[in-house]
């Protein structure tokens, strides 16, 4: 329920926090092992949770996550595990869960079918990179029939009026945020330029009367802290993905991922 | 202005069917499924498309070139030998027409499309070109018009089409173009693709993408298709000042599509002209070891636009196969969906044995050494004869694309092939 995410985010407002989104490649390392350390970034701060669903052609993510995704489709991962991962989760935490992804799983799933399972699995909001707003009409309508949120995505590069468009969006179904992205590139970015995208996003903010969280480039506390300055949050996904990529065992994983959150939630706590 | 209109666009059905559905859409088929930071370069390649490319001076331009540079216009070769051997008393195929785009420079027709695009990037202000390439065939062709108008060109091109099509890995970096082979996923061209796109998305701002067939989100498909039809386009006059009347049927190669789409645009309004599309079936359509999307695909997503691919229940997109590369792709332009789902053109498929016996047949009987995609067609000619020439109760006239020649598969053809010692 899109709900959720507003809550959430609106008591993060009123306690001047910030939002941190962490985001995991589902079925990397493995399906069921993705759902612990989904669970372990809740636990260790994170606000919100992006479920990766993997797909064969992630043709918008950087080398780090396109290798974490074709990982995790080796085991077993895609949209119906992510799903089915996704209630496992919801079973251990209250955290917003947003399924990210790609639209072909959704579209050969069934707008209808994919947002009905969304929502039994206990699903926020579902973020799709390559569905504009131009082609998500059908998607948004079935999820503001079941109350979920589908949110908009925002560049350095959206012309002037397309934030009118986002709120137009938003009376199809809610959005819950706007992810404004950081930088023209893929995920993972190394030279994202932090500052001029946390202003940008505050305007995004102002004119919108929306949450924008950042997202792209974001890997380190002192990123975290500059991108946040004038945004509601940020996103971290490669940074985590790597950790799971890099660590040999299940035990460093989830060490690695809970000092990184716990890292990125108390510089955010200094914003 | 334009934000809105796309808005309430946006909002119509997207099962709206029928040619005159929304913008950037066939039938229910094409649409822009691309990452927000492309979205305002593909509305002003849009507009350039309009507003330039089918302007009279652009074309004026780039049919000097196509004259001076290209070779164009192709001539229309009579196939007599060909056609007697796939029907000895011309029962059902009376005469075989090859539109002879492997007599274009550089080998195929893709360089009616990258002569193109790449004379509306100079005139956009980009300052760099990138490119994707299955068998190397559009990236020699972007490679070269790059030279030619002195820009930077970057070529994605997946691992196995640079183990596989050697020669023209050589050929683009003699023109002065970068080759990136691209080692993720299958290898080929799908990959290419997605490398080109993440490229595309970095450095939007100064770079044209260059596609190469008419796939990708909108405007690409219209624009490749608004730039081929140069072949049909020349065809049709050929083939009426030669015969007198219309051919039966017009007949191409199918991967993403570009030289059938090019011809099919010269044909589309001829009710009488039959069109047909081969697609690559690699070991057999059954084996699930094939590149035939529109045979055996369903309906999804890939490559920013809504079409037929190859995919699995989970909606991963499934590796393609076929010997040829520039065939070896698991979707296909959306225009070709709509022409199939509305039963005005007709798609089939031959295997990668039924093809390279064509290769051996065409170079014996005609003297031309065609490329392994155009040998697709060649392979087909007596079945698409036989089933037309029994609904129309006479002998058919067929008109084929010889879309490319065979140079660049030197390798895979003595390889795979017996070499005869003379007759």
């Amino acid at each position: 329920m899109s709900a959720r995410i507003d809550t959430t985010l609106a008591k993060l407002r009123a306690e001047k926090r910030k939002a941190l989104v962490a985001y995991l490649c589902i079925g990397d390392p493995s399906v069921d092992e993705s759902v612990d350390l989904a669970v372990a970034c809740a636990e260790a701060g994170a606000d919100i949770l992006e479920l990766g669903t993997p797909f064969s052609d992630p043709s918008a993510d950087g080398p780090a996550i396109a290798r974490a995704s074709s990982r995790a489709l080796t085991k077993g991962g895609g949209l119906a595990a992510t799903l089915a991962a996704a209630k496992k989760i919801r079973a251990r935490t209250e955290v917003p869960l947003v399924l990210f992804g790609y639209a072909n799983p959704i579209f050969v799933r069934g707008d209808e079918r994919t947002i009905d399972d969304a929502a039994d699995a206990g699903i926020d909001a579902l973020l799709v990179v390559d569905l504009p707003l131009e082609e998500g009409a059908a998607l948004r309508r079935r999820a503001g029939e079941r109350n979920l949120a589908v949110v908009p995505l925002l560049a350095p590069t959206s012309s002037e009026g397309r934030a009118a468009q986002v709120q137009a969006a938003g009376k199809i179904a809610p959005v819950g945020f706007v992810y404004y992205v950081s930088v023209a590139g893929v995920t993972g970015a190394a030279k994202a330029p932090l500052a001029e995208a946390s202003e940008r996003a505050g305007a995004l903010r102002a004119a919108t009367s929306l949450p924008v969280i950042i997202g792209f480039g974001i890997a380190t506390p002192d990123d975290a802290r500059a991108a946040a300055t004038k945004a509601d949050g940020v996103v971290v996904g490669t940074a985590l993905v790597k950790i799971v990529e890099e660590e040999t065992t299940a035990e460093a994983r989830r060490a690695g991922v809970t000092a990184l959150v716990r890292s990125l939630r108390a510089a955010l706590d200094r914003c | 202005m334009l934000a809105s209109a796309a808005m309430s666009a946006g909002q119509t059905t997207t099962a709206a069917t029928g040619a005159a559905a929304r913008d950037g859409y066939f039938g229910e088929f094409g649409g822009r499924f691309v990452a927000e930071t492309l979205v305002l370069a593909l509305e002003e390649l849009t507009r350039a498309m309009h507003d330039i490319v089918l302007q009279p001076d652009f074309q004026r331009e780039w049919r000097e070139l196509l004259a001076s540079y290209v070779g164009r216009p192709t001539p229309l070769t009579e196939a007599k030998r060909l056609a007697r051997a796939i029907d000895p008393s011309g029962a059902f195929l009376a005469r075989l027409f090859l539109k002879r785009e492997d007599l274009c420079h550089t080998g195929a027709h893709k360089i009616n499309n990258a002569i193109g695009q790449t004379l509306l990037a100079k005139k956009l202000g980009k300052t760099r070109i990138i490119a994707e390439t299955g068998a190397g065939q559009h990236g020699v062709a972007t490679a070269t018009a790059c030279a030619l108008f002195d820009l930077p060109c970057v070529v994605y091109m997946g691992e196995e089409d640079v183990a596989r099509q050697a020669p023209n890995v050589g050929r683009m970096r003699l023109l002065g173009a970068e080759v990136v082979p691209v080692a993720s996923g299958s290898r080929t061209l799908k990959d290419a693709m997605n490398e080109a796109l993440r490229d595309w998305v970095t450095n939007v701002r100064t770079t044209h993408y260059c596609i190469g067939s008419a796939a990708g989100p909108h405007p690409y498909p219209e624009l490749v298709a608004s730039l081929q039809r140069v072949i049909g386009d020349e065809a049709r006059v050929q083939i009426l000042e030669r015969t007198g009347r219309l051919p039966d049927a017009a007949i191409a190669c199918v991967g993403g599509g570009s030289n059938a789409i090019g011809l099919f645009r010269g044909f589309l309004a001829d009710e009488s002209v039959a069109l047909y599309g081969v697609e690559a079936a690699g070991h057999g359509v059954s084996s699930g070891k094939h590149a035939a999307t529109l045979t055996a695909g369903r309906i999804g997503v890939l490559h920013g636009a809504r079409s037929y691919v190859l995919c699995n229940d989970d909606g991963q997109i499934e590796e393609a196969h076929s010997i040829s590369a520039g065939l070896d792709y698991p979707g296909v332009g959306p225009e070709h969906s709509h022409l199939k789902d509305t039963g005005r053109a007709t798609y089939i498929s031959a295997t990668d044995d039924e093809a390279l016996a064509a290769v051996s047949q065409v170079a014996r009987l005609e003297g031309i050494l065609t490329a392994l995609e155009t040998a697709h067609p060649f392979a087909k000619l007596g079945v698409i004869a036989a089933e037309l020439a029994g609904k129309r109760g006479r002998p058919v006239d067929l008109l084929m694309c010889s879309s490319g020649r065979g140079d660049k598969d030197l390798e895979t053809l003595l390889r795979r092939l017996p070499l005869g010692s003379g007759r």
